[in-house]
């Protein structure tokens, strides 16, 4: 079997691949792989051509293949190589090695000091939410139509229903008006926005598209093509209410009900796993219940802004390399992070006492609110607090811990304001 | 002619109200920093949006390459600008940035390359 040797793997060159090969060339990681299966590197921001990514951590507007950019130039400048064209089948942490076929090398082992899962996520799909009627063309998920359009010059329907209020709907729903379809309705199951904000407004009223809260596609009509879809009002336990059923005509039905990890490497690696966020369970420095295997990005827990996931590729990738020179030393103490009043879930989920750095918790909150204060403690005692003005479960909010105060388990709550 | 607009500087969302005719701001609330009015006035009095979509592209494997405006463009020109872009094809080599429309619809703003091919 074809070898190849290397310091630091990274699996995926999208942009948690990416930032996490531009950390670990500057940690001093001499020989470091990117492993990709397309054919080109940059993952799903190739396709997202529209503008938004870069506000916070480049302070400028820039459109998905201008990001990727330039991490992607980044990255081949510090002398990253990568191996495109490769599917990754196995990840074996005991062996320090990842398994994958190329059509040059054909089976090939990757021998790595240390590991990098970037996989990113995929989307949920009709099955996965269950909507009774018939299996015509024309449904497609949100991304699949986006790779279609914007890469592959297939226009995919011209009459649009979408449903579900995710970033990534909304966004279509822009891109097919653009591209001179008619957007009928948004219909989203939850009674607040899934996404963006800022998305409803250029996506949804720039277009005159409207959105459905608490309504959700009962069936499906059609037997070769979309021919329409049945919308209903739900009620507070989210059952669809009969009498207030609607026929809309449409040839097309986008889907945008969520995002899944992608974790079948990780599954198959044994590394433990979070049964919320459905990607490995990490501590502050991203590394996996394996500790030669770190992970960032999508894969680890789905971010709404591609920004957090450089930060957090960033400390990957830097972890990884410190790992691989044998350098990543830490307090042998380990404690749990945990959810508290109102929190769904927080990543990292362990935190690893000692050092001087001090820990950033991301976490989504369980429903939307107002004038709040988010509040990390220890036991009795609050080690941080701060006020918000918004929380909502589409926008992931964070604190920073200070590393000296973590005696035990940090449980981390919202408390409203009085 | 009183206006509401939900501010999209960042996620907050401040809905801010702006009074006036034309382009003359007789009063505006709502928002909750500078940036916020800076958006608030603008929207108010002509409203503009980053155009992105791409464009045809001949001479290589990549059958689009995707394009951008290079600043906002006033919002009721976005849908001019998406015909002169079906008409418009590029020939590889392409880099970022370089120049796919100058001054598209007269508006002043170029039209560049955001992807490479």
């Amino acid at each position: 079997m074809y070898e190849i040797k290397c310091d630091v793997a990274i699996i995926g060159a999208g942009p948690a691949g990416l930032s996490a090969a531009v950390a670990a060339k500057k940690e001093g990681a001499e020989e470091v792989l990117l492993i990709e299966r397309d054919t080109s590197i940059g993952g799903i921001l190739q396709q997202c051509i529209h503008p938004g990514f870069g506000l916070t951590y480049f302070k400028e507007e820039l459109t998905g293949p201008e990001y990727a950019g330039r991490f992607g130039d980044e990255a081949l400048a510090l002398g990253t190589k990568v191996l495109l064209d490769s599917m990754v089948l196995e990840v074996v942490p005991e062996e320090n090695a990842v398994y994958c076929v190329n059509a040059a090398y054909g089976m090939t082992k990757v021998c790595a000091k240390s590991i990098v899962l970037a996989m990113g996520c995929r989307e949920r799909t009709r099955a996965a939410i269950q909507i009774p009627g018939s299996r015509p063309a024309g449904i497609y998920t949100a991304g699949a139509a986006q790779r279609l359009i914007n890469r592959q010059n297939a226009m995919v329907g011209r009459e649009v229903v979408i449903l579900g209020s995710g970033d990534i709907g909304m966004i279509m729903a822009r891109r097919m008006s653009l591209e001179g379809a008619h957007v009928k309705a948004v219909v989203e199951i939850m009674d607040f926005l899934a996404g963006l904000t800022r998305n409803k407004v250029q996506c949804l009223d720039d277009f005159g598209i409207p959105l459905k809260l608490a309504h959700t596609i009962t069936r499906i009509v059609g037997s070769q093509r979309v021919e329409g879809v049945y919308v209903a009002a739900v009620d507070e336990h989210r059952k669809p209410i009969p009498e207030t059923e609607e026929y809309i005509p449409c040839d097309t039905l986008l889907l945008s009900v969520g995002l899944i990890p992608e974790n079948e490497l990780t599954c198959k690696a044994a590394v433990k796993m979070s049964c919320i966020t459905n990607g490995p369970e990490v501590n502050q420095y991203m590394q996996t219940s394996a500790p030669c295997v770190f992970a960032c990005g999508n894969v680890v827990h789905v971010n709404d802004l591609v920004d957090n996931v450089t930060v957090e590729s960033m400390r990957a990738g830097a972890c990884a390399a410190r790992y691989a020179k044998g350098e990543l030393d830490h307090d042998s103490r380990v404690v749990n992070a945990v959810p508290g009043n109102h929190v769904r879930y927080l990543c990292p989920q362990y935190i690893c006492c000692g050092g001087n750095e001090d820990v950033k918790l991301f976490f989504r909150v369980l429903a939307p609110d107002s004038a709040v204060t988010i509040i990390a403690r220890c036991g009795d005692e609050v080690i941080a607090a701060k006020k918000v003005k918004r929380v909502s479960p589409g926008e992931m909010e964070h604190i920073l811990v200070p590393i000296q105060k973590v005696t035990g388990d940090v449980t981390v709550e919202i408390k409203k304001e009085e | 002619m009183v206006k509401n607009i939900i501010c999209t500087v960042c996620p907050m969302g401040c809905h801010i109200t702006v009074e006036g005719e034309g382009s003359e701001i007789a009063s505006i609330s709502g928002f909750t920093c500078p940036r916020g009015e800076a958006y608030g006035r603008q929207e108010f009095a002509h409203p503009v949006r980053i155009l992105t979509t791409t464009v045809r592209c001949e001479g290589g494997e990549q059958e689009l390459l995707p394009v951008r405006s290079r600043q906002p463009i006033p919002k009721e020109l976005l849908m001019d600008c998406m015909d002169v872009l079906r008409k418009t094809a590029v020939h590889t080599p392409v880099k970022r940035c370089d120049m796919v429309v100058e001054n598209i619809c007269g508006c002043g703003v170029d039209i560049v390359a955001s992807g490479e091919a």
